[in-house]
């Protein structure tokens, strides 16, 4: 009977034994993968790119890949092995990624941060608390983050967004200004700053108007009607606005608008639209490359598609920049960015945006020079230039 | 005859355990006073499908705040656990999905038209009695359509009470507290109304404040310390209350029963902790009620049963959170529900039945853009069972029904399926009748849920319903002896491959963070599931109990080649799983010890180290004494969870308590 006993005894051990064999061991900081692509250019003066990866929502997998043209490595994942004191790496859901005087700012939309960095080192500087931030933008020692959220009004369930103004020696904020509904996108054109509202919040309630904020007094001295759900705003060497639009995700659909200084005292005006739609956007000297997915009910799935348009006649050039098939090999284009010497256009494809994105490298002529893996729904690049005077933000 | 078997002994009687209240003595897993039911000893091999059951005594020992957390300790489950007294619990079998999970409370599924998950952390253990779960259906051929459509089927089983002779109540008090500032009174009152009809009330009070400290660590690849940081859970408080009416009767040739459930909780919603964020601002209050009854009877070699239920759930849910957008949404539902389960004898050896089932679901909210949705389902189901000495058969066939129709559209979308499914086992020597080697096939469907077909701009009115079909083959050992060293022992082994297909996944659309829902999964699930128990009683007035199981799931993606998770381990399951438990009974003492591991899982599709997930194991273990003072039997019990203080999630970012404790007394007269 104690035979019995000591065999069960034996075999439990064995049992518990064979269980615990897959232990847990400590958990090791967020490791860096290097995957080699090739492209050199040791003479450029881009010495590479910072792509930022959103990751999906709680998912806290934002990340930071970089790849640099005198190695030709990609590295993905770079910020927890440079920062592995920071709790929690990065943060969840990335929205923006901008150089500026040496210092990288990643605007983390749900860790309610921007995360500052040395560019060259990938380092962290320190943060700037925005509470749900989504883009930012610069006008020499002063930066401007857009919030979703504004001051709490009576209907606490549709306040209206904020920017807020910082300081880039000290990362101290140092004025807010209240704005439209969901502010997204900036941009400045001398001493005011473009703010694009969406009031994503309302639907179908959207906003639908450019905020125009006076830089020296900081108050929104006007609003420019444009379009529902307004998104993007860039600027081109004209000095012009391109404003993109989401649509209604009705009968409404997403469009893009040009601006231009024709009101009274030199005020910007819609003046014209183009009649295709846009996700994303990247400007050049001479074209403005986009992006555009739509969701079809009738063939369900999304109609994609890419596109350039002239910056001379502000028309659509030809139907794809992608000329070599690449395209079908794209599930959801997410990211775009022209390399500012090449003139090579970067494509993200962020997939299903819970798996690994994938960054795609367009020739000038559409031909596909390389693509490699990236995190989780890869957004925005921001190039790495060799003398801060070039700093050049593109997204 | 093998149809006799309808009631029987606990395991735990075996054990010999001085009883707290000596009515758990009978488990009524489908109680029926029918003439020609017999009371007898457990007998195994009754069972053509293959079954996992916790009761009584068993189920009291176990370190356990609830429904999930008692499944845990089941083959082939995965519990998702959010953490902490109020997180959702909800239960996966055999990787199929928790919407593939059937769960049935005294007879009548529970269901949520809404999403398809029930949260079984809402159900406490406190006056159930029996847990059991059915891979496949239940075996047995007289219960409603419904029951014959869940790929896995969850039963609890609450307390029917059962009075000593000359006594006509019972009543118990018990008082929970512990960490998490804990404090969950309850109590059962059990009176004999009458020599037919007996009432139990049972009313429960839980509230926590759900702070618990958890950490999160990281070292270098030197092993230095990268960050080390303790924290405290916020907003995840829960204040809920339980009431439940019970009314049983039997006459001749049949009993009645007849519920009224009650639920009211307030709870925060802790979320996910990312990087610079500890605190949310979700909240939700649950108050869900119904009355359901039923009705059995029995005339010669026919056997009816009626059941009936109405379900209204109302959930408010509100994100004051004022860094993120302000939602505030009420939600109802409503489910109407009536079944008639027929089963006749042709010969002692050969049943038919016939059921037929009608369900009402609605669903309002105060969403914009999502329209008042309807649902009405039509189950008809033909089952058989064939039972010879040698081998038994179970054979059904469920044809379902479905009309939807959502307010202000003429449209009405109807969906219908038929699903088999064929149950065999075979018991080839008659000198070792312990010995059962089983196997089953079965189909079945989950329809998609009203948030995937029209929750306002994601759902997809055009979606199937997503598939399963199951293959089973297994073996079983239980034997029972009532003299010797060896009490009883029962050793099982299924190897399972499962498809799933039509799966039902979130797909992005168009630009920006918009999904939709469309059937584009395919999983191949290959599994297998070891349970074993044995009873020793190495001495006088001392038993010892050993029960383990272990799981081996390669559940994997195959939908399309080209995709970079294709042929990778679906989320959240691991390869390897398993528990452990070890039962003392001496005298008036129990003391018992659980393990259980979960191994490494990804978080994500693909099998990448950036969706790596640790494995996880924690001991707990509990003590409990027994007293008998006059007439009163008081019992005290003393539990620690999480013993060696494992800091782990179960899900990415949703950190579970570390070192956690509970007192429980009860007093029963």
């Amino acid at each position: 009977m104690n035979l019995w006993f000591r065999q069960l005894i034996v075999l439990s051990a064995a049992c518990l034994f064979c269980a615990l064999s897959g232990c847990r061991t400590d958990e090791v900081v967020v490791p860096v993968e290097e995957e080699p692509v090739g492209e050199i250019r040791k003479d450029s003066p881009v010495k590479g790119f910072y792509l930022l990866n959103e990751g999906n929502m709680g998912s806290n997998k934002c990340s930071l890949d970089y790849y640099s043209y005198l190695t030709g490595i990609y590295s993905r994942n770079i910020y927890s092995e440079r920062n592995p004191n920071v709790v929690k790496e990065l943060g969840d859901v990335g929205n923006d990624l901008q150089i500026h005087n040496g210092r990288l700012y990643a605007v983390i939309n749900c860790s309610h941060k921007v995360e500052v960095m040395d560019v060259a080192t990938g380092i962290r500087v320190g943060q700037i608390d925005v509470p749900n931030c989504r883009y930012i933008r610069f006008n020499g020692d002063r930066g401007y983050i857009s919030s979703y959220v504004g001051p709490v009004q009576i209907n606490p369930s549709a306040p209206k967004g904020m920017v807020y103004e910082f300081d880039t020696e000290t990362l101290a904020v140092t004025r807010t200004v209240t704005v439209g509904y969901q502010p997204e996108e900036m941009e400045i054109v001398g001493n005011r700053l473009y703010v694009a509202n969406s009031g994503g919040y309302r639907a179908p309630d959207y906003d639908y108007t450019v905020s125009v904020i006076d830089l020296k007094d900081f108050r929104q001295v006007r609003q420019i009607p444009v379009a529902v759900n307004l998104h993007r705003v860039r600027k081109d060497n004209l000095n012009r606005l391109w404003v993109t639009s989401r649509g209604n995700r009705a009968d409404i659909p997403s469009r893009i608008y040009l601006l231009e200084q024709t009101g009274a005292n030199g005020e910007y005006e819609v003046s014209r639209r183009i009649d295709v739609p846009c996700s994303n956007l990247a400007l050049t000297d001479s074209r403005l490359y986009y992006i555009a997915t739509e969701w079809s009910d009738r063939t369900q799935s999304n109609e994609v598609s890419y596109g350039v348009i002239d910056l001379a006649t502000c028309t659509p050039l030809s139907e794809s920049f992608i000329a070599d098939g690449t395209e079908s090999e794209i599930a959801v284009p997410y990211g775009i960015a022209v390399h500012p010497e090449t003139g090579d256009i970067f494509v993200t494809d962020a997939k299903n945006y819970v798996s690994s994105g994938t960054l795609y490298c367009f020739s000038a002529t559409g031909r596909c020079k390389w693509k490699v893996r990236t995190g989780d729904i890869p957004a925005a690049i921001a190039f790495d230039l060799k003398t801060d005077e070039l700093t050049h933000e593109a997204e | 005859m093998a149809r006799c078997c309808r009631r029987r002994w606990l395991l735990c009687c075996l054990l010999g355990a001085g009883s707290l209240v000596q009515a758990v003595a009978v488990e009524p897993v489908d109680s029926v006073a029918l003439p020609e039911v017999m009371v007898t000893a457990k007998r195994p091999n009754e069972e053509v499908i293959p079954v996992q059951r916790l009761s009584g005594k068993d189920l009291e020992r176990l370190n356990s705040n609830s429904v999930a957390d008692a499944l845990r300790y089941f083959s082939g489950v995965q519990v998702k656990d959010y953490g902490g007294v109020g997180g959702i619990k909800t239960v996966n079998i055999r990787s199929m999905g928790t919407n593939h999970t059937g769960v049935v409370y005294d007879g009548v599924a529970l269901g949520n038209a809404q999403n398809g998950q029930i949260d079984l952390g809402q159900f406490s253990l406190d006056n159930v009695e029996a847990i059991s779960l059915y891979n496949g259906q239940k075996s047995e051929i007289l219960q409603p359509a419904r029951d014959f459509g869940n790929a896995g089927s969850v039963y609890m089983q609450t307390r029917v009470p059962v009075f000593e002779e000359g006594r006509n109540y019972n009543a118990r008090a018990t008082m929970r507290f512990g960490s998490f500032d804990l404090f969950n009174p309850s109590a059962l009152v059990e009176l004999q109304l009458s020599e037919r009809v007996n009432a139990s009330l049972s009313g429960e009070w839980l509230t926590s404040s759900g702070k618990y400290k958890f950490r999160y660590k990281r070292v270098n690849p030197a092993g230095e310390v990268a960050y080390d940081t303790t924290a405290v859970r916020q907003n995840g408080d829960i204040d809920a209350m339980r009431l439940e009416l019970n009314l049983n009767g039997t006459f001749d040739g049949g009993e009645w029963h007849l519920k009224g459930y009650h639920y009211n909780s307030e709870r925060g919603i802790p979320g996910a902790i990312v990087n610079h964020v500890w605190r949310r601002g979700e909240r939700q209050w649950d108050n869900n009620s119904f009355v359901q009854g039923s009705y059995r009877r029995a005339l010669g070699r026919f056997t009816t049963l009626f059941n009936a239920k109405y379900a209204f759930y109302r959930t408010h849910y509100v994100n004051n959170d004022e860094r993120q957008v302000a939602v505030d949404n009420l939600y109802r539902q409503r489910e109407l529900y009536f079944s008639t389960a027929n089963r006749f004898r042709i010969l002692p050896q050969w049943m038919v039945g016939l059921s037929y089932d009608f369900q009402w679901n609605s669903l309002e909210t105060d969403i914009r853009d999502f329209h008042r949705p309807d649902r009405y389902t039509n189950l008809l189901a033909v089952a058989t069972s064939l039972n010879f000495d040698v081998v038994k058969f179970q054979g059904s066939l469920l044809a379902t029904f479905i009309r939807d129709r959502v307010e202000g559209d003429e449209q009405v979308r109807s969906q219908s399926r038929l699903t088999p499914a064929a149950y065999v086992s075979l018991m080839p020597f008659s000198w070792l009748r312990a010995l059962e080697f089983r196997a089953f096939v079965k189909q079945s469907f989950r329809m998609p849920t009203f948030n995937d077909l029209y929750y306002a701009d994601m759902g997809n009115s055009k979606l199937n319903p997503e598939r399963v079909t199951q293959y089973n083959v297994g073996v079983l050992l239980d034997r029972s002896f009532t003299h010797g060293f060896v009490r009883s022992y029962r050793f099982s082994t299924d190897a399972y491959l499962n498809f799933v297909t039509d799966k039902i996944v979130a797909y992005p659309k168009g630009q920006q963070f918009r999904w939709t829902m469309l059937n584009l999964g395919k999983v191949r699930i290959k599994g297998i599931d070891v349970a074993g128990e044995i009873t020793v009683s190495p001495a006088s007035r001392l038993d010892v109990t050993l029960r383990g199981q272990y799981t081996f799931q390669q559940a994997i993606d195959v939908t399309n080649p080209a995709d970079s998770y294709y042929r990778d381990q679906i989320p959240y399951i691991p390869r390897h799983s398993g528990s452990a438990i070890v039962n003392v009974v001496w005298r008036d003492w129990g003391l018992n010890y659980s393990f259980i591991y979960v191994g490494e899982r990804y978080n994500q599709q693909e099998n990448i180290i950036y969706n790596h997930t640790q494995p996880w194991y924690t001991s707990d273990i509990s003590l409990s004494r027994d007293f008998k003072v006059r007439n009163v039997s008081l019992r005290a019990l003393v539990e620690i969870n999480n013993l060696l203080n494992q800091d782990y999630d179960v899900i990415a970012n949703y950190p579970m308590p570390k070192r956690n404790f509970r007192v429980t007394l009860t007093v029963g007269i």
